[in-house]
This record gives C-alpha cells, structure tokens and sequence, in this order.
C-alpha cells in the first residue's frame, strides 16, 4: 500500500468510527446506570484543604526562588501526541497512559515535563529560554502505596536552555536547589555532583565494553539501595563483567570529596588516559569554582557513586539528598523524579532533586537535528509535601485551610442586617472576612467557628452598642476587646480600626 | 444496530486502523500539540498568573479553602451524569486496569469528594483543566483542555444568604478584573416552571420550552416562538403568554409586583421562587451590589434627584426644592401629582433609575430639614438644613454626587 493508500484509509476508518459512536451515543450506550463510586483512580487522591494549605506554601518558597533567578513559566498540554512521547523513555515507556482511540489522533498522558518542554522549543524555534514548569505528569507504575507512590504527581522541572559559557548555568542550577532546600527547612542536605562524561570513562578504563555502558550505569545507580556486594554480584553475575573490572569499579565509586578530588582524579594515572573523563573533571573544577563564588560549597560533594538512571543526561549530574528524615510512622513516599529513589526503611535519605545537563533531547525533537543544550532540576515535590505534611501533623500549631481575618457576629438576634452591611464593607477594604449563614446565630457558635478554623478576630455586633455607636471588636484566642470602633460615620471607620489591628 | 453490535465493528476498525500502523511507534518529527490543546507561552503565563490571584484572593477574601482532584476518574464516576454530551468525554485506554475517563467538568468530583469524605459544609474553590471532545472552531476559542474556575457553598444555611454572597463574588471578581461594564442576570427555577404551569405548558414539555426559551439572548423573540410552537408543539397563547412575562426585567420591584400578578400568583412554585428573590435582593442590597443586578435595561434618563413628598399638600415646597436644583445645575424630577403617595414616588425612582430622592415631610420642614436617602440601599444620605434656604440642600446634594 503505498502512503498516501495508507493515509486515505486511516482516515475512512476514523470517519466510520466517529459515525458508530455518534449512533451508541444516540441509542443511550452509555446506558445510565447511575452508580456513585466513592474511590479515586488507583494510584491518585484529592487534596483536601489542609494538604492544599501546605501545598501553597511549599509552591509559594518554590516560585519566589526561580523568579529570584529570573526565570519564565510555560504550561503545556496534560496529553501529548503519542508519537511526541513514542521512543523517549526507553523501557519505562510501558508505564505511559494511553487515551482510547476514540476516532481521532492517538493521545498519551505526559510521562514528564522535559519531552513536552523539549517539543516546545523545537515548535516555537527557541534557542535560549530559562523556564521553570510545575505540572502533573502520569505513570502507570505499580504504586505501593505504603511507599506512597503515585500514579499522578506533581513535578517541579527548571531548565535553562541555550548555548552559554561552559559550567555557569549549571552552577545556578545547584545554587537554586540549595536556596529552596534551606528555605523550605527540611533540615540538613547535602548535594552530590558527578557527570557523565566521568562516570563513561571510569567504565572505559576499567575494562567495561562501550556497549554495556548504560547498563552497567544503571547497576551503579543502585548503590544508594545497595550494598556494594549486591551491587558487584549484579555486574558480575547478571551483566557479565569480569570480577576485576567490577573490583576497579568499586574502588572509584567509594570516592567522594571537592575540586580537590577532581584535581587528584585529573592525575590518576589510569583515568587521565580518558579524553572524556578529563574533560568532564575538567568541568567539574570550574563548576566548584563557582560554586564557591556561590557560597555553597558547604553542602555540595561530588560523589563517583552518582550515576542518575535516565539516559538522556550527556555531562554533569546531581542529585540532592535529606541527611535525616522524621521517624513518621509512615514511610515518606519515593522519589520518582528519575529512577532514583533512595526510600527504604528506617534507615533512610531522601532524595529530594535531581538533574542534570542534557544536551542531545531538543535536537531529536528538530527536523534538522539543530541542538540546543540544557541543563535543569527536577524538585521532588511530593516527598515534600510528604514531609511537610508529617511535620504539620507533629506540630502542636494549626495548618489553617482559610484565611480569613475577621468574623462578623452578632450578640443577639435580628442583627443579620448589620452583619451582611459590615462584613460587605470589610470585603470592599480588601479585608478578608465571614459571617455564618444563619439569622439568628448563638454567639458561642459563631465564636467556635473562629476557633475551629483559627480565625484571629471577631467584630461583635450588639444592640446596646449599636445604639451607641459602637462596634467591638475581639481577639480571639485571648478574648481581649482590641477596639471600640466607632459605627457612627458609617462603618468605614471600623474598617479601619480592623486594618490597624491586622 | 445495537449498543453491543457498534462496539463490536468499533474494535474491528481501530484492530485494523493499529494493523495499518496507526501505531507504528516510527521517530517522526512531531511538532503539534494535540488538536484542541495548546501551550501557554510565558507572556500568557504572565497574564494568567495575574489574574487566577484576582480572582483567587477574592475567593480567599469571603474565606473559601480550596482542594483538588485527579485528572482522570474512574469511567463509572462519569457515566450518567452529563446526559447527551457523555459522548464529548475523553476516555482512557483500556490497558488491563480499571476504565478511566479525564473528568469533564469541576462539579461530579465535587460531589463524589463530598460524598467519600462525608462533608456536610464547606465553602470551596477549584480552578483546574477540565475536558471536551467537542469540535473546537478555534476562532470560536473553544479548546478541549480548558481552565475552570469554580466556587461552591455546600450545606444547610438559612435561604439565600449564600446564594446572595455568590453574587457578591462575581460582582468583585468582574469588577476587580476591570473588563468594563457588566450586569448579572439572575431567574429562580421555580419561578420558571410556575410559569410554564400558568401559561398552559405541559409538565413534560417543561425542560423542553426551557432549553428554547434559553435561546433568547442569541435569538429574537419570533424565532423563539416559532420554535415553541413550531417544534415543541405549544399553543400560539401559551406562547404569547410566555412571551409577555420573560420580556420582564426589574429589581426587587418586580419580584413583588410578580407577586401579586393575578395569574402567576397561583402558583405555588412562583410564589416561593419570587419571594425568595425579594430576599435576595434585599441581602444584595446590603451587599451594595444591585446597581449591577437590576434591570439589564439602560437608562433612558439622567435624573440624579427626585424631589418628593411624604405627605399631602407639599406640592409648593417640591415645586421651589426642584427648581432650585435645576438651577444649581442638577438633574431633578418630580411626580406631576398634587399628592402622591410617597411609595409610589419611590417606586418611579426605582424603575428609572434614579440614585438618590429628596424627601420633604411636614415634620423636618418644621424643624428646617430635608431628608436626602439613597434610593437602592434605602440609607438616609444627610440631612441637609433647608433653614437659610433650599441652597443648603442644594449644596447637600451635589457633595453626595
């Protein structure tokens, strides 16, 4: 059949598939059982208010920071052309959400945000762009949920996309993940860096053959899992290498230090015979120089260990992690930014981000091929929301779901009229306020509802003082009287008085 | 053909289609979002960003909490709930686990998060995507993945306090957002169907007349009635009846002249449906939002002041109070009556739209007072002092302007 034979007939079938669903959809096919199913999809959940509350904040931290460093936003499309995602994601390309073939173009749910982002620079011709993007993305993994993992998530990807001087996007990379780590208070981390390049020409010259390179990455990847035994018995065992490759290996990984172990490594006698190992320790000299000049150097360590699992990272990688999590009854979910997940059991650290540079995506998405080289973070929101959440609930102090400021009560009854006049020119002043949808509400309820939802003032409305002019105005936790306003002139001045208390 | 029969040459097609290579998983280079979606590019984000904290703030401001829900729901969630346009639902592919569809609106999660969490009451906003296998004319701007912005009051209140702060929220969500001018309509089911049953509709026919008497704000009014009578099968009286009272438009006013309409007041329904609107006119009155609420119509006059009196035999004095306002420049009317009845004077000012009435009454010209009240919220305005003359009031009067 030639092309165009093939096209032609796609097409009548859409045609004649849309036909026979437009007649189902007539004769009722949807036949009307009305169930009502209490449960979410496998793998997702709703956010209710309190996890809302501390999402907020958490995203607030977040944004404040990558507008600090000057980056845009874009948003994209929750489902993409299947073929945009078709070939990206190696073996993980089974957990993709399909969409029924419904008649129209075949659809995915994203798996992440850098293909969409990675079509997005190819489609509008963008060369240099520093974006950040926080959206959710889709996995039909096998969620575990005491290991909290979800099917639906949010990510949190930066990325500074362009052609620059070598190393200083980079650094500012690093730099935004130790400002949002400190500024979040999840208590100490620290930051492992390595690259690529490094890792590939500790592999060349340790005798492992270039095309179990991936693989055997892969097997490294798990030594934050894994014992090195275990990880030596799979390299030997499994992936066929020699014992002595796998012993060289080890030797190599269990290096960790600053630019003084870049320095040594670069006179290494048998790792400075790798142009590509040279070059990316090269690299990583000048990246801790500016990271010094960025003042983070205290938390960030370039460990040989780090061998992030996805396959599109061409030179420096990195990944943070939490020294401590909270001894929580549950277990604080995994990092499902990359394949790394470093969440087993009591003895923990959390990755909390990672990323790295990847230079070769945008170009498979270009019909030329043109390259545009970028390097990005992925923020592990979930497992900090997670952690966030544990803490809240350790804490003696109420997540607050509302924030209203002030609550509008009456004393007695038949003041409903003045409660709806005053709360209406509190909302007209920008002040944020209630009142309980009941005429005649019992003062105690309506000072409850303050105290449930942590509402901080209460302005009193009574007769007596109405007929002097007067409103009072209350806080609630100590009961105090803040303020007499006067209601005279109109309620403006209450307002007023409400805003000088706030 | 039956339900079973379609699904059955459905599969056998795309089985086909899949065959064809619709699948065939070849690298080509794809640069288009999917038909009916598109990126935000940063300047829209920019756009966007401003105006969710608008109108987010807003809801924050009467104190709502806010949740959020899955993007997909299981398929049976969905199925039965939007009637005709189930067909417009996005479906998940049947990937050997549960069936799921991409949630078409904000309000079934709503319901089913109600429900599985047992929550009685709770004020919330959601503003999430939501999606539509429609066929999108992209000039029209219609998308299938769109944003919706929503806010419900859940729970048992007394009537028409919350309904009354929903108004309120649009009224500063669209003032905030500086879009120019608008207006709010608002009806009551009730009163609808009350119609409908006084004007002879049959209750069967109810949903249907409704669906076409929607059409009124795209259509003319001719065409509307040729269609009920026309397709729905409605009597051409039935239909002139009809005709006469959705031309209606007013404020609480017309909520209790409706009331004692000698047709529609027979129903039960109606009666309810429009009392219920005369309070909530009056809580939207406090909420100072029925400028935007009232009648759709525009005024015809410019009238700032009516002069009126609260007694009998207070022509002269209205007759001197109108003529010096017109003499300071300002726009004043009064009732062409000797002795109006000050309800009826109120009510002209309600009809045509006139901010503000200068009310003499024999007592306060004895103590040398003139009362000046502000026709929508009923509030006494001043009391300007007509002792040295009516220029006091005068001046009173353009200070409040």
């Amino acid at each position: 059949m030639s092309a165009y034979q093939l096209l032609v007939t796609v097409q009548v079938i859409d045609e004649e598939v849309a036909k026979l669903l437009e007649l189902k959809a007539q004769l009722g096919g949807d036949d009307g059982k009305q169930t009502f199913v209490l449960k979410t999809a496998k793998g997702t959940r709703d956010y209710n208010p309190k996890q809302m509350a501390i999402r907020e904040k958490v995203f607030n931290t977040i944004v404040s920071c990558f507008k600090r460093h000057g980056a845009e936003t874009i948003d994209t499309p929750v489902f993409e052309l299947k073929e945009t995602l078709t070939g990206k994601y190696g073996e993980d390309s089974k957990l993709i959400y399909d969409l029924k073939d419904q008649g129209g173009e075949l659809l995915s749910l994203r798996y992440d945000l850098t293909v969409p982002f990675a079509r997005y620079l190819a489609m509008n011709k963008i060369t240099n762009i520093k974006r950040y993007h926080i959206a959710k993305v889709y996995r039909r993994d096998n969620p575990a949920m005491t290991r909290g993992r979800y099917r639906e998530f949010y990510q949190c990807d930066f990325d500074i996309a362009g052609q620059y001087d070598p190393m200083i996007p980079d650094a500012e990379c690093l730099k935004i993940v130790y400002e949002i780590l400190s500024e979040l208070d999840l208590g100490d981390f620290h930051i492992k860096v390595n690259d690529r390049r490094i890792l590939d020409g500790m592999f060349a010259v340790c005798g492992v053959p270039d095309e179990k390179f991936r693989t055997i990455c892969s097997t490294v990847d798990k030594l934050d899992k894994m014992l090195w035994e275990d990880v030596k018995n799979e390299m030997v065992k499994e992936k066929g290498l020699t014992e002595e490759a796998a012993d060289q290996i080890g030797e190599y990984v269990s290096m960790q230090g600053g630019m003084d172990l870049a320095e040594r490594l670069l006179h290494d006698p048998k790792l400075s015979q790798s142009k590509q190992a040279c070059a990316g320790l090269t690299d990583m000299k000048q990246l801790f120089s500016y990271l010094q000049l960025f003042q983070i150097t205290d938390k960030v360590v370039f460990d040989l260990s780090l061998a992030r699992g996805l396959d599109y990272y061409t030179g420096v990688i990195y990944e943070a992690v939490l020294c401590q999590t909270l001894q929580a009854p549950t277990p604080a979910p995994a990092e499902q930014n990359g394949a790394v997940s470093g969440e087993e059991g009591g003895v923990s650290v959390g990755s909390v981000a990672g990323g790295g540079r990847y230079d070769g995506l945008v170009g498979m998405f270009d019909p030329k091929g043109r390259k545009v080289p970028c390097v990005g973070v992925s923020i592990g929101i979930e497992r900090i929301f997670s952690i966030m959440e544990q803490k809240a609930e350790l804490s003696a102090e109420k997540v607050r779901t509302t924030e209203t400021q002030v609550l509008v009560a009456s004393a007695q009854k038949n003041l409903l009229e003045e409660r709806l006049r005053l709360t209406a020119e509190l909302w007209n002043a920008g002040i944020k306020a209630e009142l309980l949808y009941k005429k005649n509400p019992k003062l105690l309820t309506q000072l409850q509802h303050c105290e449930e939802t942590g509402i901080p003032l209460v302005a009193i409305l009574g007769e007596q003082e109405l007929k002097d002019g007067v409103v009072k105005v209350r806080n609630v936790a100590t009961r105090e009287e803040v303020r007499k306003a006067s209601q005279k002139r109109g309620w403006g001045n209450v307002c007023s008085a409400v805003e000088k208390i706030l | 053909m039956t339900v079973s029969q379609i699904d059955e040459e459905v599969a056998k097609l795309l089985e086909l289609k899949a065959q064809l290579g619709g699948d065939d998983g070849k690298q080509t280079f794809v640069l288009k979002t999917a038909k009916g979606t598109r990126d935000y590019n940063p300047k829209q984000m920019a756009i966007r960003e401003k105006v969710f904290n608008t109108i987010v703030s807003c809801f924050k401001r009467h104190g709502a909490e806010t949740i959020d829900t899955p993007v997909f729901e299981l398929k049976e969630t969905l199925t039965g709930k939007y009637g005709e346009d189930s067909k417009l639902i996005y479906d998940l592919k049947d990937q050997g686990g549960e069936l799921l569809s991409l949630r078409y609106d904000l309000t079934v999660p709503f319901a089913r998060y109600l429900a599985m969490n047992k929550i009685t009451n709770i004020k919330r906003y959601h503003i999430a995507k939501v999606y539509r296998r429609d066929n999108p004319a992209m000039t029209r701007g219609r998308y299938r993945e769109f944003y919706q912005c929503d806010f419900d009051i859940a729970g048992q209140y007394d009537p028409m306090i919350p309904d009354a702060e929903c108004l309120k929220i649009v009224y500063e969500i669209l003032s905030e957002l500086d879009l120019g001018d608008f207006h709010i309509k608002v009806n009551d089911r009730r009163i609808l169907d009350g119609m409908f049953a006084v004007c002879g509709v049959p209750d069967e026919k109810f949903r249907t007349i409704c669906s076409t008497v929607d059409k009124l704000d795209k259509m003319l009014w001719e065409d509307v009635k040729n269609e009920m009578v026309k397709e729905k099968g409605l009597t051409e009286e039935a239909a002139d009846q009809i005709g006469e009272y959705v031309s209606m438009q007013g404020g609480m006013d017309l909520a209790e002249r409706l009331l004692h309409d000698p047709k529609l007041s027979q129903s039960k329904q109606a009666c309810a449906g429009l009392t219920d609107m005369k309070q909530l006119f009056s809580y939207l009155q406090l909420f100072q939002i029925t400028d935007k609420l009232s009648a759709e119509k525009v005024r015809t006059t410019e009238t700032q002041v009516l002069v009126a009196s609260a007694q009998k035999n207070l022509l002269e004095e209205r007759l001197r109070l109108t003529a010096e306002l017109w003499n300071a420049g300002i726009k004043a009317e009064l009732l062409y009556k000797k002795n109006p009845k000050l309800l009826t004077q109120l009510q002209h000012c309600e009809e045509t739209g006139i901010p503000l009435v200068a009310i003499l009454g024999e007592q306060e010209l004895k103590d040398g007072v003139v009362k000046v009240r502000n026709v929508a919220t009923r509030e006494e305005v001043r009391k300007a002092s007509q002792k040295r003359g009516w220029g006091n009031v005068c001046s009173a009067v353009e200070k409040i302007l």
